[in-house]
């Protein structure tokens, strides 16, 4: 299969300079397009090839810029693009394989995603913690401002663009985009009412647009080699290649870039190398920690944002978490609403004095003073906390995910530490 | 001279000049001094290792913002230290892929090496403890950050090589 | 108007409004607590939840939050949707998972909106098992009390203080379920409008500190329609009492005036009523200088036998109700009677009075100020001379942010959107003033220049308005801006006590007409009557001639002297009025606290406070409103006009001797002059009945009311009858759908808590139903107010200083200063100046100066202000220790060396002495 998005990273894991990425056919994306494209035209491409966010929405790219007012219809000021590089989704870790190792691609793609909506000033939101991201990106962006690719009437075409690495203060809500945009404003990291959407209204009220790292780190390619070629990459419905990663105790656990619909077995089995010696696969989340359960009868799915859907999960940010059959769901369940309820801006009743109140019921399970109405309650929290738009943004929605397929298809486990008083797993790993 | 004008004085001279240069550079591309509040924060908080009260009303000061606005942005967020910390900071990944692969027997191996539990500092100040929110290297999982420095594939006999010095005294010290 | 469908049943809705907004109006109870009708919608505690459908098809819908939707034509709703019964109930489950369950004994029970809230959505029983958060407490100062236990984290408070008031030292801070509303550390809240935090909070976090310390239940207390007198700007309050205890003041809507919020000065700055300086007997001086008690009839009779058949002259006060001034006006005779003024106050409000007789701009309510595009201010820091127009013109600043939202289709509604969207992005203010005022960080521009060239800078613009080109660029700029806006508003005041300030901001107004702008001027004026009675003594003709001065030097010649509630050394002229107490002639003073005025008299009346009787008072919009009693006086007191009419009486005076009620003065008040012919529309006389009932003062839950006096005796004592007014003071009667103006406190089934607010709504956020409150006395005849062109520039000489009054909103007013949190708020007096200045007289914030004028020498505080004038130096206005200094005087300054630093004295605080 032919490597899009991981071409410049090879075994040795170097990160690829400057010269390295213009060498591999760098930066001819953007040579192309200032000098051919007008940015109707990029817009045009981006929307034909059917890119869709890998932030983990999914979201249509191309209809997600055209919301962008262009031209006339754009009251005088700045226009925005920011890259979300937040990644703090539990068991998401394909953003920093990116940028650590090819910077320039991520740029690239940002130079051109400006320029085709627009955008004259342009920030990457980066999580605090990915110190060597952020380092190569910064050293990237003083070769681009060298070069020209940056700063002034870029490579003689007219068109500016400033680019800055901006490191967040850390909090997992700031990968939400409206808060992530609150958080570049120097606020409290709440996410903003939809509408107006950050397209209209987004950093300091102008026109925004927030794309994912993986989703960027696309865009060169598409405009370079055109909305066909990305939409011939896929293998099933969806368009494009993928970081498809697995974690959890496989053999080989990892990201790798894959094609749009690959299976799931095939992931799972060849790539990550199927489970660790004496265990087997029980469930996974396929895409992060914010995404449902799914098992054995799914393995053959293939990883496209629709089948994932219909299957009762999401795509999410495509890299999965792996329960074997010695991990304690509960745990697992517990583990996660844990890190949601702390990680809540604190913003809106249900998710602030929801998700502690799950976390509780689940505590309790867990530590073996379950009651039977438990799990009543904990139904009745999902129904309360889970639905989109009970809450002010998607993370509660999110958080309730793994909980509500947990109870679907692990729902024994939970009995039994109800009736039996105890984490019937305690004796197989460690508290 | 009163408090409050001792007060006043002193917070315009808390901040380094090097600290100044940094937080300025950061106010030349935002629309408003708040814009720069959490730069600023970083700024000093990376010379200093946390936020003092003294540091954060000079900072507020610069900004032309109340405390109380820095405050609420400093405790929003979790790298944001408000209380000392150690000379280096471990986050400590306890999110789920890192805790299906064994990290709570490997935090209670860290808190009995070093002594400290969650939000603690080592009695020589050298660490202290925090967990932070998944590390997003789940594939070398169990990981942590000492510092800047990613540790992956974590177990108790790394534990002991990376805190050797520690190891061998923590008998004596607890 | 489309129309919408909420469980099938089709609603006609206001385009533009939002779904709890119309469920409201249709007299629905949707529960809510984050959206506040005058501060919007943000979404975050998710209570407002209904169920939406697609179309007719649709049975399963989806939950949205009523405040954070539009009505949309065909938009379909259910409220009983047992999915959107569930999810309130889940809201109300988890926010008392932390929540104290001490309702019987929390201070916030029986008005508290989670607690009815709690009740609405049906939650009863307890299923979390865990612990609860809990949060240390701050010391927020002598008003405030802080409770964060009960936090039910809706936002409101911040983003009442900080987004709405503006102010900087409140903020959320932390996060998930640690969220926690406080400042960065303990002491006392910086804004003048802290004190709406106790009604905006739904919960009791933000409760009334002197309340507390001697609390009663909502329920318990009784309540009467007044208005604040605590400056000039008529805000409605309701005042409450029990035990003859006036417990607290809460907010009174008023549409077009107050609306949800009051100031700080007015909610807390009563509590001089309960103050032992409060005057219970009548008291005759004896020789050695001190008083005799005596009983009201034999103090009459005294008093009659002093003035029956002689010459007498009388002395009224801005800030006693029109009725009482005018029946002092009619015992004496208009020749005789001085309106209590001081001279160049007088002068300017005779001024003020004949310009709002005349002119085309319109005066307007804070209602119509907020809709102002452009706002130019001259001479007045408003926040601390009409506090509440201050807070309104914070709003108006917005409009900007409004009208950007509008080009987005955004609705007002939507305030972090809006909000979010106009960043600082503001209407224009422009501030031309001595020194810093405390709406500077809303000012689009702020210029420094002493009193004569404010009144020059205005001259200027009205002249750069007639097209003529101005040397000052900036005041061409100004010009520029009041004239490409659609309702630009223009605001000075009497504060500085400079004619010329007042006269060039009504030639602006006046110039914007010809220029073919409708402008809104507004003056401020200093106390709660000073309109009021300048209308009553205002005969078109400049009346100057009547002055205090004049009085004293011919009190020799009278027989006696009547004042009415008025301390003359706060009127200037000092010299003059000792002359007036050491003539021959009898002083009757009539006051509610002692005084130096009632130390000089011979004959002293006790007068009941506001909240113990009826009047009118005339605020700076023209505004007549009525106060009525909230309880009866006690003691021996009496309200002024009682006072005047037994002295009337007394006298045989005619006319006046066969006034009974106060009705009748208030008819005979409006028949005296054609400018208060408006009187008898101010409110229902006191035969009107709600459906044949009085309106009852006490709520129908008043409990104990067999038992209160047990103490005193075991008889059951009868309901003091009101015959004076509509109003009850008994708990049996009809509260609701009452004029505006005789609403005592509102309550409605099922919302004990003050948002039952909306029950008394036309609308949400509109009139009361009952209609407007108050009548609006000053109509112009609109042919324009003339003015005079004259305009100097200051003539300023080196190391001569020109004083500037700096009033504070604690400090400066007579009344409220005697209430303990307002005065250790008020702190000690002061002379301000600017940093240069300090420099030169090397001297900081807390050092002592010299300020040396031609009369006296003072030795003051030094506080340092960010912006002054050339020239100028700031004094602390309407504090008893700078009477003497006057607004203009020229003064020498001196770094006083021998200063003692006073160590801070703490007179109402709780705090313990560890935290100073
Ligand atoms: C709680 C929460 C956390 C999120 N975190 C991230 C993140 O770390 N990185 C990311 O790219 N998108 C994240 N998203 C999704 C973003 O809101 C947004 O949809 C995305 O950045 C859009 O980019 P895309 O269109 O390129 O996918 C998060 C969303 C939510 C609700
Ligand atoms: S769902 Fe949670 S994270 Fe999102 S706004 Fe509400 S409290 Fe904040
Ligand atoms: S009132 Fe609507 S969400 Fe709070």
């Amino acid at each position: 299969m032919e490597k899009v998005l991981t071409r410049n990273i090879g075994a040795d894991l170097k990160p690829t300079g400057l010269n390295a990425y213009e060498a591999n056919g760098g930066y001819q994306g953007l040579r192309k397009a200032l000098a051919e494209l007008s940015p109707k035209d990029c817009q045009d491409v981006i929307s034909a090839s059917n890119l869709r966010g890998r932030g983990g929405a999914g979201f249509p790219t191309g209809m997600k810029w055209s919301f962008v007012p262009m031209g006339d219809r754009c009251t005088p000021g700045h226009k925005y693009l920011v890259c979300n590089a937040d990644e703090m989704e539990p068991g998401a870790f394909k953003d920093r394989l990116l940028m650590e190792y090819d910077p320039h691609q991520l740029i690239e793609g940002m130079i051109l995603s400006a320029y085709t909506i627009g955008a004259d000033i342009s920030y990457i939101f980066i999580r605090g913690e990915y110190v060597v991201a952020i380092q190569r990106l910064r050293d990237a962006l003083a070769e681009c401002y060298a070069a020209g690719y940056l700063g002034d009437n870029i490579l003689g075409s007219g068109f500016s663009l400033k680019m800055y690495v901006h490191p967040s203060a850390g909090r997992y809500i700031c990968g939400e985009e409206t808060a992530l945009i609150n958080a570049l404003e120097g606020k409290r990291a709440n996410p903003r009412a939809k509408p107006p959407f950050p397209q209209v209204s987004g950093l300091w009220g102008r026109p925004t647009i927030v794309n994912n790292v993986e989703t960027l780190c696309n865009i060169s390619h598409i405009i370079y080699r055109g909305a066909d070629w990305f939409n011939s990459l896929g293998v099933g419905e969806d368009s494009g290649t993928k970081m498809f990663g697995v974690s959890g105790r496989v053999k080989n656990p990892g990201c790798w870039e894959l094609p749009m619909g690959t299976p799931i077995r095939e992931i799972i089995e060849d790539h990550a190398g199927g489970m660790q010696e004496g265990l087997q696969l029980k469930g996974f989340l396929p895409g992060g920690g914010s995404t449902d359960f799914l098992t054995h009868e799914h393995l053959d799915l293939a990883m496209d944002y629709n089948v994932i859907g219909k299957a009762g999960s999401r795509m999410g940010t495509g890299t999965m978490i792996i329960l074997d059959d010695q991990t304690c769901p509960v745990g697992m369940v517990l583990n996660l609403i844990r890190f949601f309820a702390h990680e809540s801006c604190g913003f809106c009743t249900p998710c602030r004095d929801g998700l502690p109140w799950s976390r509780q019921v689940l505590e309790d399970i867990e530590s073996g003073h379950g009651q039977a109405e438990d799990l009543e309650t904990l139904a009745y929290q999902i129904g309360y906390i889970g639905a989109i738009g009970n809450t002010h943004c998607a993370l509660a929605p999110g958080a309730m995910e793994p909980l509500q397929s947990a109870l679907k298809y692990f729902r024994d486990d939970f009995d039994r530490h109800i009736s039996g008083g105890c984490c019937p797993y305690h004796t197989t790993r460690g508290a | 001279m009163n408090d409050a004008q001792m007060i006043q004085t002193d917070l315009d001279s808390v901040l380094s000049a090097e600290e100044l240069r940094e937080i300025d550079a950061e106010l030349s591309h935002v629309p408003y001094k708040s814009g720069a509040a959490i730069d600023a924060l970083k700024i000093v908080q990376a010379r200093r290792g946390w936020i003092s009260d003294q540091c954060l009303q000079a900072i507020a000061k610069y900004l032309d913002m109340s405390a109380e606005e820095l405050e609420g942005i400093a405790t929003f967020y979790n790298l944001i230290y408000r209380r000392p910390v150690g000379k280096k900071v471990i986050l400590f990944c306890d999110s789920v892929s890192c805790w299906i692969c064994g990290c709570d027997s490997i935090k209670q191996k860290i808190t009995d090496v070093l002594g400290v539990d969650y939000g603690q500092t080592t009695e020589d100040n050298e660490y202290s403890l925090i967990p932070v929110p998944c590390l997003g290297a789940c594939d070398r999982a169990p990981v942590m950050m000492v510092g800047d420095d990613l540790v992956t594939h974590i177990d108790e006999a790394k534990i002991d090589e990376l805190f050797a010095d520690k190891t061998n005294n923590s008998g004596g010290n607890t | 108007m489309p129309t919408i469908y909420i469980d099938d049943q089709a609603l006609e809705v206001a385009q533009g409004e939002n779904i709890l907004e119309a469920c409201l109006n249709a007299g629905m109870d949707l529960p809510y607590f984050c959206w506040h009708p005058a501060m919007g919608s943000i979404g975050s505690c998710r209570q407002c939840a209904l169920v939406q459908y697609q179309n007719e098809e649709d049975t399963k819908g989806r939950i949205v939050m009523g405040c954070m939707t539009p009505v949309t034509e065909g938009a379909r709703f259910s409220l009983s949707a047992d999915n959107a019964g569930e999810f309130r109930e889940a809201v109300v489950e988890s926010l008392m998972l932390n929540h104290p369950h001490d309702c019987p004994v929390c201070g916030e029970g029986g008005e508290c909106h989670l607690q009815d809230m709690t009740v609405m959505v049906g939650h009863r029983d307890r299923r979390y098992t865990g612990k609860k958060n809990t949060h240390r407490n701050q010391y927020l100062g002598p008003l405030i009390h802080h409770e964060m236990n009960r936090c039910i984290t809706c936002y409101r408070c911040e983003r009442y203080y900080r987004d709405y008031a503006g102010g900087k030292d409140l903020a959320a801070q932390a996060s998930h379920d640690h969220v926690y509303f406080g400042r960065h550390e303990e002491g006392v809240l910086q804004s003048e409008f802290s004190g709406n935090l106790v009604e905006v909070c739904p919960t009791g976090v933000f409760t009334d500190k002197p309340f507390l310390k001697h609390y009663s239940r909502k329920w318990d207390l009784q309540s009467a329609p007044s208005i604040c007198s605590g400056c000039a700007v008529g805000c409605n309050i309701a005042p409450g009492e029990r035990y003859g205890r006036l417990k607290r003041v809460h907010n009174r809507y008023n549409h077009e005036v107050n609306g949800y919020f009051l100031c700080d000065r007015g909610r807390f700055g009563s509590g001089y009523i309960n103050s032992d300086a409060r005057l219970d007997y009548a008291g005759i001086k004896k020789p050695d200088g001190s008083f005799m008690a005596v009983h009201q009839q034999q103090a009459i009779d005294t008093a009659v036998g002093w003035i029956k058949n002689k010459k007498v002259a009388g002395i009224g006060s801005p800030r006693a109700s029109l009725e009482a001034n005018y029946l002092l006006r009619e015992l004496v005779g208009a020749a005789n009677f001085v309106p209590g003024f001081s001279d160049r106050e007088a002068a300017i409000l005779s001024t003020i009075v004949r310009t709002l007789k005349t002119t085309t701009a319109a005066n307007p309510s804070i209602k119509q100020m907020e809709a102002a595009d452009a706002i130019l201010i001259l001479g007045e820091d408003v926040t601390n001379t009409a506090p509440r127009v201050a807070l309104g013109l914070r709003q108006s600043v917005r409009n900007k942010a409004f009208e950007l939202a509008a080009q987005m289709g955004l609705p007002q509604w939507q305030d972090a959107a809006v909000r979010n969207l106009a960043q600082d992005q503001r209407s224009p203010m422009i501030i031309v003033s001595a020194m810093d005022t405390r709406l500077d960080d809303v000012a689009s521009q702020c210029i420094s220049l002493p009193a004569d060239d404010i009144a020059a800078f205005g001259y200027g613009v009205a002249k750069a308005l007639s097209g003529e080109k101005m040397d000052d660029e900036a005041v061409n700029q100004v010009a520029d801006i009041l004239f490409a806006a659609n309702s630009p508003l223009v605001i000075s005041g009497t504060s500085m006590l400079h004619e010329g300030i007042i006269n060039s901001a009504v030639a602006v107004a006046e110039q914007l007409h010809t220029s073919g702008k409708s402008s809104m001027l507004s003056l401020c004026v200093a106390e709660s009557n000073s309109l009021g009675l300048a209308l009553l003594v205002d005969d078109g003709q400049s009346d100057r001639a009547a002055s205090i001065p004049k009085l004293a030097k011919r009190a020799s010649k009278l027989d006696a002297v009547i004042i009415l509630e008025n301390t003359l050394e706060r009127r200037g002229a000092s010299g003059e009025i000792q002359q007036l107490f050491d003539a021959d002639s009898k002083v009757i003073s009539m006051d509610i606290l002692e005084n130096t005025t009632l130390g000089n008299s011979d004959l002293v009346l006790p007068a009941a406070s506001y909240a113990e009787s009826q009047g009118t008072l005339v605020s700076s919009e023209g505004r007549a409103q009525r106060y009525f009693p909230v309880y009866q006086p006690s003691a021996e007191r009496l309200p002024s006009w009682q006072w005047l009419l037994k002295l009337a009486a007394g006298c045989e005076c005619s006319e006046l001797a066969e006034l009974e009620y106060f009705d009748q003065v208030v008819a005979a008040c409006a028949n005296s002059q054609p400018a208060l012919a408006q009187l008898v529309d101010v409110a229902p006389l006191r035969d009107y009945r709600n459906q044949g009932l009085k309106i009852p003062r006490q709520t129908h839950r008043y409990s104990g009311r067999t038992a209160m006096n047990a103490g005193v005796s075991v008889h059951e004592p009868q309901q003091p009858k009101d015959t004076q007014s509509p109003l009850a003071f008994s708990m049996e009667g009809l509260n609701r759908d009452e004029p505006a103006s005789l609403i005592p406190y509102v309550w409605s089934p099922g919302w004990n808590s003050n948002q039952s607010l909306q029950k008394f709504q036309a609308e949400v956020d509109g009139p009361l139903k009952g209609g407007t409150s108050g009548a609006h006395l000053i109509s112009s005849d609109g042919l324009g107010a003339v003015q005079p062109q004259v305009s100097v520039t200051a003539n300023l000489k080196p190391h001569q200083w020109h004083l500037v009054p700096v009033h504070r909103v604690h400090g400066s007013d007579e009344m409220s200063i005697n209430t303990d949190e307002v005065a250790e708020l008020a702190g000690r007096p002061f002379i301000a100046i600017g940093e240069k200045l300090a420099e030169k007289l090397g001297v900081v914030e807390g050092d002592g100066l010299l300020v040396t004028q031609h009369k006296a020498e003072f030795s003051l505080e030094v506080k340092i202000l960010s912006r002054v004038a050339k020239n100028c130096v700031g004094f602390s206005a309407g504090y008893s220790e700078t009477l003497e200094l006057q607004p203009g005087d020229l003064v020498t300054l001196v770094k006083d060396e021998s200063w003692v630093y006073p160590t801070p004295t703490m007179i109402a605080t709780d705090r313990g002495a560890a935290h100073v």
